[in-house]
């Protein structure tokens, strides 16, 4: 008797779960179907359609997009962007964390304080203040900007995660590694950065979607020569219903990296975003 | 003793003192070249902005008069900003709530499965989906047409399914030919009908390739005749292909209209009888008393379509868009409060398990008391990200919705670089973005304290 209610429970667990794995599905069936359908099928009938009609199927948006420059333009934006400032983020954070856990210069304590009370610090009361400063030194509208916007902003979080993880090495390992007469720079290349690659790799997988996913910033620093693809695809939104033969694929190009990167480094990822979680 | 010791070793020490400053010092030099250059940006890009902003928010438009506070009262006149105000008000509210009460009940189902991974899986990759893919992504599936739209496709099927659909909504009946309308949408007969009479009820406005299959020819129904206690009728369109039928005659090729619900309706306005017409659009009351009745189409027949949600409308924007952020933070909640349902003592739940307390009683009184903590963390962690939502809100409310879906960072933005152009009120709804996460950073620093003691 227990058994079998149990075993109806875990069915009823079970259907539960499947429903909702086909809601979190479906609008992404819905994005993929829809980026391979021509705009006068999606003007007339919903994406489930292609269901009956499999054959209406066809990758020309895709090949269209390869052919738009703007687009293609976009997509090497995205890319220049985000991978110097997953990498600048990763080597000044790496630099200041081993210092703020390890070397002992005035007012240490104060200033990491002063850094973790900047981690929920909002873009948004960055973007006026900074827009005139780059305004005056040349960097507005130019991927430079962009880059050093999104440092500035990844930093706290960045050097706080690391500082952190650097902080439980074992302290006789660094001072046997002084004793050998190692400098800090030998130290930290040879010795912390290896030690610290899981803290580093989760960081670095965070900010890598944090700036490739990014829209605001750019939507404000960058003009139309550097503008990412999140950028150029949003300014196609107005005309949603004529520009969705773009805007379908364009939107699924620009989540297919970060799904790769997702599924690629799972478990990184899934801490990356926990701890990044704090921001 | 110590005093020779001293004196030997003087002079060396001397040298060793020397040393050991120099070196500190260059151990210095070398640790400020490690944190300056994070600290340069950190102190251009975040901190100094931080106080411009809260000084430019005392200024005005222009930044040349200085106004006080001004800046923070228009806040809460203005009614755009108010709106603003109050939709992250919304947002705050019923997100985390939500999120954190949907994770929980996962987070404990999910370990009941055994494709629990797969499912984590499935539910957090939204999260390394670009606001904006996930905007287009749910601009698509709000679509208001059913037709186009799988919200509202599901709900309409949902809809027809339990209230079932009009066969003939552009159906009318011609003026003048025995047929009168009603203010509900249905059509009577003009005149009275009486027991033993035949009647023929013509409607026009039904293309001929809306007729449902099974409809025939309603010529031969017409002229049956009704038995004394009965009355008859067809129900047909009133229309020849081709040409040459007769209007308010039931001529040869003319198709009658199936499954149209008639009545027959008492003087008194009470229903005696009502039926569903046949393929060939006929349809028979039987064992009426004596009496005048009128025959009537009721309005059901010729509803509209039901046509969904207006899920982007004014109304239902901003919880259309937290339905979407349920759909990219879920997972988050899910794995988060998973994490901390692992580090639950089993010992606790078995014993509980075996004083017969069941499954409820077992998340009520024990698991959801024991996750407290990581329950707080995740919601103050979505408070957090709720109060700074931007993408979107920007990607999914249409754009003449856009003013009835705007939220403090949205607005932020638009009062300062989008046409509204004024950057003391932007620089003020700026500096209250980060008011509102203060606490926060409170916690954030206090918990940082503690752990280092």
């Amino acid at each position: 008797m227990n058994a079998v209610r149990r075993g109806l429970s875990s069915g009823l667990v079970q259907a539960f779960l499947v429903l909702i794995g086909l809601v979190w599905l479906t609008p992404l069936a819905g994005l993929f179907f829809s980026s391979l359908r021509s705009s006068q099928d999606s003007a007339s009938s919903g994406w489930w359609t292609v269901f009956s009609s499999p054959g209406r199927l066809s990758f020309d948006n895709y090949s269209a997009l390869l052919k738009n420059a703007g687009i293609t333009q976009a997509f090497w934006n995205t890319v220049l962007i985000s991978v110097p400032a997953t990498v600048l983020v990763v080597v000044l954070a790496a630099l200041a964390g081993y210092a703020f856990a390890w070397l002992d210069f005035p007012g240490r304590e104060a200033v990491f304080l002063v850094v973790v009370a900047l981690l929920v610090v909002p873009v948004q009361i960055g973007l006026l203040p900074v827009a005139k400063l780059f305004g005056q030194l040349g960097l507005f509208g130019t991927i430079p900007g962009v880059v050093l916007f999104h440092v500035a902003y990844g930093l706290p979080f960045a050097v706080f995660l690391l500082r952190n993880y650097f902080a439980e090495m074992p302290k006789e390992m660094l001072e046997a590694a002084r004793m050998d007469g190692g400098s800090e720079w030998r130290i930290f290349t040879r010795l912390v950065l290896p030690v610290g690659r899981p803290a580093i790799a989760s960081l670095a997988i965070f900010q890598f979607l944090w700036v490739w996913n990014d829209m605001l910033v750019a939507l404000l620093f960058a003009d139309s020569s550097s503008q990412p693809l999140t950028v150029q695809l949003q300014s196609q939104i107005r005309q949603f219903g004529s520009n969705i033969d773009v805007l379908a694929p364009g939107a699924f190009v620009s989540l297919v990296v970060p799904v790769v990167v997702f599924f690629a480094f799972q478990r990184h990822f899934v801490q990356g975003v926990m701890a990044g979680s704090v921001k | 003793m110590t005093a020779t010791l001293v004196k030997e070793t003087s002079p060396p020490r001397i040298g060793a003192v020397e040393r050991a400053r120099r070196s500190r010092r260059r151990a210095r030099i070398i640790a400020l070249l490690f944190v300056f250059p994070a600290l340069l940006l950190l102190g251009a890009l975040v901190v100094y902005p931080v106080l411009f902003s809260v000084g430019r928010s005392f200024f005005d438009a222009s930044g040349t008069r200085f106004v006080g506070g001004e800046n923070y009262t228009e806040m809460f006149r203005d009614p755009a900003t108010l709106k603003a105000v109050r939709n992250t008000a919304i947002w705050v509210v019923v997100a985390p709530a939500l999120l954190t009460g949907l994770g929980l009940i996962l987070a404990v189902l999910v370990e009941k499965v055994r494709w629990a991974t797969a499912f984590k899986l499935l539910l957090f990759m939204p999260m390394a989906v670009s606001f904006l893919a996930a905007g287009i992504i749910f601009r698509l599936a709000y679509d208001e047409d059913p037709n186009k739209g799988v919200l509202n496709a599901a709900v309409v099927g949902v809809h027809d399914a339990f209230k079932g659909t009009s066969e003939y909504p552009t159906a009318r009946a011609r003026e003048g030919q025995g047929l009168k309308a009603g203010a509900d949408g249905s059509y009577r007969t003009s005149g009275s009908v009486s027991p033993g009479k035949s009647v023929a009820l013509g409607l026009v406005g039904v293309a001929p390739k809306d007729l449902p299959g099974g409809a025939r020819p309603a010529y031969g129904a017409a002229h049956r005749q009704a038995a004394a206690d009965e009355v008859r009728g067809v129900v047909y369109l009133d229309f020849t292909p081709g040409g040459g039928g007769k209007q308010g005659k039931v001529d040869p090729r003319e198709s009658g209209l199936p499954q149209m619900k008639v009545e027959a309706v008492r003087d008194d306005g009470t229903t005696a009888a009502s039926t569903t017409t046949a393929a060939d659009g006929s349809f028979r009351f039987t064992g009426l008393k004596s009496g005048s009745y009128t025959v009537e189409l009721p309005g059901s027949n010729f509803a509209q379509p039901y046509q969904g949600v207006s899920w982007l409308g004014p109304m239902l924007v901003t919880p259309a868009i937290i339905g979407a952020y349920l759909w990219i933070w879920t997972g988050f909640a899910m794995v988060l409060i998973g994490a901390g349902l692992a580090t639950l003592p089993r010992d606790a739940l078995e014993a509980a398990r075996m004083d017969g307390a069941n499954e409820w009683q077992i998340f009520r009184r024990i698991t959801v008391p024991l996750l407290a903590p990581v329950l707080t963390v995740v919601f103050v962690t979505l408070v957090i990200n709720v109060m700074k939502v931007f993408d979107l809100v920007y990607i999914i409310a249409p754009g003449p919705v856009q003013e009835d879906a705007t939220v403090l960072a949205t607005q932020m933005w638009l009062v300062s670089f989008g046409g509204g152009n004024n950057q003391g009120l932007g620089s003020a709804l700026g500096v209250l973005l980060l008011l509102l996460v203060v606490p926060a950073m409170v916690f954030n620093v206090r918990r940082f304290r503690r752990s280092q003691r």
